[in-house]
């Protein structure tokens, strides 16, 4: 063998070993990006799990000394976070009754309009409000609702806040899913006579509500974790309340009381672990849906 | 009227309605920041002193502005090798079967954990992490809300790497490897080149949120009101900055609160922008 086959030979080497190390670390690396989820998830469970009873879900949350004195007893706290669960009904309910109706009409309008100027800016304006940050959206919240309307934190502001911030998916989502249909669908219809808001109503909508209902969940799942706009809007509440121009709680709401009260500590990982569990489920019920629930033609 | 032309004008007013929203959002945060700005004009941009003591009271962004984005571009960085890790793998690697279906499940759920859990995990267990490893005294700051962000952004910035990845077309991988190079090789010399600005795009994405992320921050990162001096140094987001102090906040505090929202909402929307311009030449 003669030097410079050998020397190549060696190239040749070196090439495929950093091609080998180079999989190796992609691989490597892709995987321990997942690994935060399991730890989380693993942490949540251990440490909430034994506070999750019955009187979890039914009871108000306790104060901090009826925390202290369980805590001191080596007891399990007692009550729960039903304040908490019913406020977050209340917010994220009427939230999603605010955006879902204008995130679907304004979907159907940009998918109707695929061109002209006004939908393109409508467009623009719906990516640019989704990204706006949440904490922003609070502010926008407290200006709008909390002074002028309910003269104090209410859940109002709280949904009006949360409602801007789902909006912009239920919006994108419809557009996304109406484009798909074929138009010789929309045609068939309209060639019947079927009056053109009917055929939207009856025919296009109906046939994309798998996509659209994705859409929702994904929205709802969002918001539903949100923290910050809240502590400026519904501000938290120890007690059940249903009166929508008043104070709310809301299950991450209490996450973060529970993180500020030393005595409420062993709280979170219960409250977390329900609503990582709620926002996980609400995460892969709309992947169901997307996949089993296809648009059929 | 009939009902044709109310149907069609329901379309149209939800459009409206979107376009009165965004003009509402920016008139309330401008209208709201202008006694703040009466009050220290453009070198409320500049100050670094933040002094609510009555009587001397004065207020600026810049150690805020400078800790957003300190904090949101490490986060950047700590999470690049990741998130392209995760794009080569399922968009050029492994496209189907159930590993790369798994492991899209996994940067989906990612994606959902509420920031105030992300918040706790890293109070618990990378807060004393990082203490231990003599970073800083007590584990909060910076580097701390960064490393959270970085997990937090994964998702958004190898999502659409992936799909931009996945579309390199096969014809010029193919030539790469007739002519003898390895998947490396095809991956530096191909696939980069070719993805190479949709890969960029989904970071600025990733970028815009990690801006305006506000409770997992919130509790890692130390509340300090000072300019920070280093990225393990103690610091202050304008987001938390906002969620710490916005509800106790009065007179002329509230006004430059507000303003901060201004800034925080103006520079995640020329971030998310770029962001959209990129791709937009990409489609075109």
């Amino acid at each position: 063998m003669n030097i410079s086959t050998e020397i190549s030979d060696r190239k040749m080497k070196q090439r495929l070993l950093k091609d080998k190390i180079f999989t190796n670390a992609m691989i490597f690396l892709a995987f321990l990006s997942g690994v935060p989820l399991f730890l989380i998830l693993y942490q949540l469970a251990i440490k909430g799990y034994r506070q999750l009873n019955i009187s979890f879900f039914f009871e108000e949350a306790p104060d901090t000394m009826e925390a202290m004195i369980a805590v001191a007893n080596n007891e399990v706290i007692p009550g729960g976070i039903a304040n908490g669960i019913v406020g977050t009904l209340i917010i994220v309910g009427l939230a999603s009754l605010i955006a879902i109706p204008i995130g679907i009409i304004c979907g159907t309008y940009l998918a109707e309009n695929a061109e002209g100027k006004f939908a393109g800016l409508v467009r623009f304006i719906v990516d640019m409000l989704q990204g706006v940050p949440s904490i922003v959206l609070g502010v926008i919240g407290y200006i709008w609702i909390v002074k002028p309307v309910t003269n104090g934190f209410s859940a109002l502001a709280g949904s009006v806040a949360l409602s801007i911030m789902m909006l912009p998916s239920i919006v994108r989502s419809t557009e996304e899913t109406l484009k798909m249909i074929p138009g010789t669908l929309k045609e068939a219809a309209l060639s019947l006579g079927v009056p053109y808001h009917k055929v939207i109503l009856k025919v296009i909508l109906p046939t994309g509500i798998s996509g659209i209902l994705t859409g929702v969940i994904l929205g709802i799942s969002r918001i539903a974790g949100e923290t910050a706009p809240l502590m400026l809007t519904a501000l938290g509440s120890t007690v059940i309340n249903t009166n929508i121009t008043e104070p709310s709680s809301a299950v991450p709401l209490l996450v973060w009381e529970f993180y500020n009260d030393p005595n409420l500590v062993n709280m979170i990982w219960s409250a977390s672990l329900f609503l990582l569990l709620l926002i996980l489920g609400l995460n892969l019920s709309a992947k169901a849906i997307a996949r089993k629930w296809k648009v059929q033609y | 009227m009939n009902s044709e032309k109310i149907f069609k004008y329901l379309l149209v007013s939800s459009g409206v309605l979107m376009v009165l929203i965004a003009l509402g959002i920016v008139a309330t945060l401008f209208v709201g920041s202008i006694p703040s700005f009466k009050e220290f004009g453009f070198g409320f941009l500049f100050s670094t002193e933040w002094d609510p003591t009555e009587g001397r009271e004065s207020y600026g962004a810049l150690p805020f502005i400078i800790g957003t984005l300190l904090t949101s571009i490490l986060a950047l960085i700590i999470t690049f090798p990741f998130a392209f890790s995760i794009s080569l793998f399922l968009g050029e690697y492994f496209k189907d079967g159930a590993l790369p279906s798994f492991l899209r499940s996994v940067v989906d759920l990612l994606a959902g954990i509420p920031s105030v859990v992300y918040g706790l995990w890293g109070f618990y267990a990378l807060k004393p992490l990082v203490a231990e490893l003599g970073l800083n005294a007590q584990g909060f700051g910076i580097f701390t809300s960064s490393v959270i962000l970085a997990i937090m952004i994964i998702p958004y910035a190898s999502s659409l790497g992936a799909e931009v990845i996945s579309m390199v077309p096969g014809s010029l991988k193919e030539a790469a490897y007739s002519l003898g190079a390895t998947r490396y090789e095809v991956v530096r010399n191909v696939i980069v080149p070719n993805a190479g600005s949709g890969i960029f795009a989904g970071y600025i994405l990733a970028l815009g949120r990690a801006i305006g992320e506000t409770m997992a921050v919130t509790m890692l990162i130390g509340n300090s009101n000072n300019m920070p001096t280093g990225i393990f140094d103690l610091g202050n987001t304008m987001a938390s900055l906002i969620a710490n102090q916005f509800g106790e906040a009065e007179g002329l505090k509230y006004t430059a609160l507000i303003e901060i929202g201004l800034i925080l909402f103006v520079i995640t929307g020329i971030v998310n922008y770029i962001g959209k311009l990129i791709m937009k030449k990409l489609s075109a």
